[in-house]
């Protein structure tokens, strides 16, 4: 063993570790990267890396690594991992932190280091009342938002008889209950089914005889796909409207093609918008990953950028965490989001826009097409309860 | 309302053949080789993509289907020479360990091939209309898949019945090492028999392509309930797969559907809501603890010496 080798490493090891002239960004992601939903976990990384490549690898002018860790979508990895990029690691930030149950898990954690954290896959409720805290962002939504949108969509059109259906999970009764809110027609029926169920020919047999003018559902990845074959091989779409969240995205949408023709849906963004931004980020996503962007990939994307301005604010000096977090959160008037207006609420959660979308054929192509903005800069309904922390 | 019930059969009985086509071969194995596969899934899943890549490309179901089941049968061919050859005289947790790795690596093989992604998967034209049975709309599609199963389970009732080979593999089930002394090859009969079994499971995975979203990792949901079909029927029978097939179906379907209305006439709407689709995901696992307490062997076992 040489002897004389491992202390040279060792002392430049030191030297780069602890010399503060270094001026470098480290950015910690996590999210489900492997399992069923590690497509959503990859389109939000992706989202990530196209932003900052286009910023020449830098965040706010200072060089920035990128730490990317996989939390399985399983609580306890998340903590494994999250502990990993704070203690370890040191990073600056941490982007993405998965499903809400990950992020609850995490989130002690997060809040005792001080470190800024951007959730680009959720913004949940405990998050957004009391619950608020300084250093934890949401770039994506707040859980009520898109069900809400669907909401009001149905009372815009007047639709007087809902079917509502959603796995037996504490976000399939918050959809649901977020539908609810701001829908003022008879419910029909609310059915909830075990997580994970792959057919829902029994439930669709239900669904045809309740006489409902029309079904609201929120199924996410594998059994929004399931959901929407079965109902268009029981002859459903277009007898029936369907109204969905995080059901028919870009995430899902490439499996299901012109199957999905006619599903409406909630959502903060897609793929066909027609703002420059957006345009822009869409014809990047697809020219470097030959994928059209979801918008979980718009979410990793706008993270990047905010970052970016916040860095620019504190001049690459992250070292103050709750500065740091003072300047995240007012940078986002400095930034361009891909999905129209955005600002921080006081609960850091999201103030946007959440539109209607509805899956249309164009020439042999199936596009979401944007039918209007039932909730235009919306605000939740829990910011009042968050003591601006 | 009764039409409603006729439509709730129909579903339970699609879904139990659907099981039944994963139950029949894992059981042969398990009940015959003294295997335990848990990468049976696994297969399903590559019997999904096959089907579905093959669809893809050619345009034709009937076709995506034969290419399924040949290449799960040449998959499974060479996983039994490979790997499970090797574990037979091994312990049942050697069996278990193997399988497991084995599910691992196909559920990253498939995301590293084909992506995160779920595949697009369409219903054959032909198939692709809801009939009309008693002022009911269904899907042409799920007759079809319950006309399949039943047609697997006649063609396995004369496999095993009726020709030799059926006739080496009850041998082999009671007694193979007298069976290999009468001068059969054994281990030939074995990677057959492994080999079916994986045809069997890639046939369903064909079917359930149009219905289910093809992705990483499809297979052990399933997978679950097809121990639970093969336990309540009785290790190594076929027939006892069947029946116990259907009846999972059923209950499952049943359940599913009629619990949380039952629930809501003797609880508050809240409870039933939230009990009722927790209860309907246990029932198979009740159905099952109910069958081990009363009869360990299985409701069909299969018959023995």
């Amino acid at each position: 063993m040489n002897f004389r080798y491992l202390f040279l490493s060792c002392a430049v090891a030191t030297a780069f570790g602890a010399s503060p002239a270094m001026a470098e960004i480290k950015i910690g992601f996590t999210g489900a990267l492997s399992g069923p939903a590690a497509g959503l976990g990859q389109d939000q990384y992706d989202g990530f890396m196209l932003a900052l490549e286009k910023l020449g690898g830098t965040l706010g002018g200072q060089q920035t690594t990128v730490i990317k860790e996989d939390d399985q979508l399983k609580p306890e990895v998340g903590l494994q991992v999250v502990r990993k990029l704070i203690e370890k690691d040191r990073v600056d930030a941490i982007v993405g932190l998965g499903f809400t149950n990950v992020l609850m898990a995490v989130l002690p954690q997060i809040v005792q280091s001080g470190t800024v954290a951007l959730a680009t896959n959720s913004g949940p409720l405990a998050l957004s009342g009391a619950g608020c805290k300084a250093n934890v962002f949401s770039l994506a939504w707040q859980s009520d938002g898109p069900a809400e949108a669907m909401g009001v969509f149905a009372q815009q059109k007047n639709i007087g008889k809902v079917y509502l259906m959603a796995p037996n999970y504490q976000a399939g009764k918050e959809m649901l209950s977020g539908f609810k809110r701001f829908y003022k027609g008879k419910v029909v029926d609310e059915v909830y089914t075990p997580l994970n169920q792959a057919d829902y020919s029994a439930e669709i047999a239900q669904l045809q005889a309740s006489g409902a003018d029309a079904v609201f559902v929120f199924y996410p990845g594998g059994m929004g796909i399931n959901f929407v074959k079965q109902m268009r091989q029981a002859g459903m779409m277009g007898k029936m409207p369907l109204m969905s969240v995080f059901t028919v995205d870009g995430t899902t949408l490439p499996a299901l093609k012109g199957l999905a023709e006619g599903v409406i849906a909630g959502a903060m963004w897609d793929a066909s918008m027609e703002n420059p931004a957006g345009r822009k980020f869409a014809y990047d996503f697809v020219k470097k990953y030959n994928r059209t962007p979801s918008l979980y990939a718009a979410a990793g994307y706008d993270s990047a950028n905010l970052l970016n301005a916040a860095v620019l604010k504190v001049k690459g000096k992250t070292s103050d965490k709750a500065a740091f977090a003072a300047a995240v959160k007012t940078a986002d008037k400095e930034f361009t989001s891909v999905r129209g207006p955005f600002r921080f609420n006081v609960n850091n959660m999201p103030i946007q826009n959440y539109y209607a979308f509805q899956a249309t054929k164009v020439g042999d192509q199936i596009e979401m097409k944007q039918l209007g903005i039932p909730l235009p800069e919306h605000k939740d309904a829990y910011y009042t309860a968050c003591k601006g922390k | 309302m009764n039409n409603l019930l006729l439509v709730q059969v129909l579903n339970g009985l699609q879904y139990g053949v659907l099981l039944f086509l994963l139950a029949a071969g894992l059981t042969l194995v398990f009940g015959i080789m003294s295997f335990v596969n848990l990468a049976h899934g696994s297969l399903y899943m590559m019997g999904a993509y096959a089907a579905a890549v093959a669809a893809n490309l050619t345009g034709s179901f009937v076709v995506s289907v034969f290419v399924a089941v040949l290449v799960t049968g040449v998959l499974g061919m060479v996983l039994e020479l490979a790997v499970v050859s090797r574990l037979y005289r091994r312990d049942h947790l050697d069996h278990v360990l193997a399988t497991f790795g084995l599910i691992l690596f196909f559920n990253e093989l498939v995301r590293m091939i084909w992506g995160s992604q779920p595949l697009f998967v369409q219903v054959p034209e032909f198939l692709g209309d809801a009939v009309t049975i008693l002022g009911f709309t269904y899907p042409a599609y799920r007759l079809a898949i319950i006309g399949v199963g039943l047609f697997v389970a006649v063609g396995s009732y004369f496999l095993i019945h009726k020709t030799r080979m059926g006739m080496l593999i009850r041998a082999g089930s009671v007694n193979p090492a007298m069976v290999a002394a009468l001068g059969v090859n054994i281990r030939l009969l074995n990677a057959a028999l492994f080999a079916l079994g994986a045809m069997l499971a890639g046939l369903a995975g064909a079917m359930a392509g149009p219905i289910v979203s093809v992705q990483s990792g499809m297979g052990e949901p399933v997978l679950i309930t097809t121990l639970i079909v093969i336990v309540i029927g009785g290790i190594g029978s076929v027939a006892g797969a069947f029946y116990a097939a259907l009846i999972v179906g059923l209950v499952d379907t049943m359940g599913r559907v009629y619990l949380s209305l039952a629930l809501r006439q003797i609880t508050e709407r809240s409870i039933a809501d939230a009990a009722g689709p927790a209860l309907a995901s246990m029932l198979v696992y009740l159905l099952m603890a109910c069958v081990l307490a009363w009869r360990p062997q299985g409701l069909f076992p299969a018959k023995r010496g």
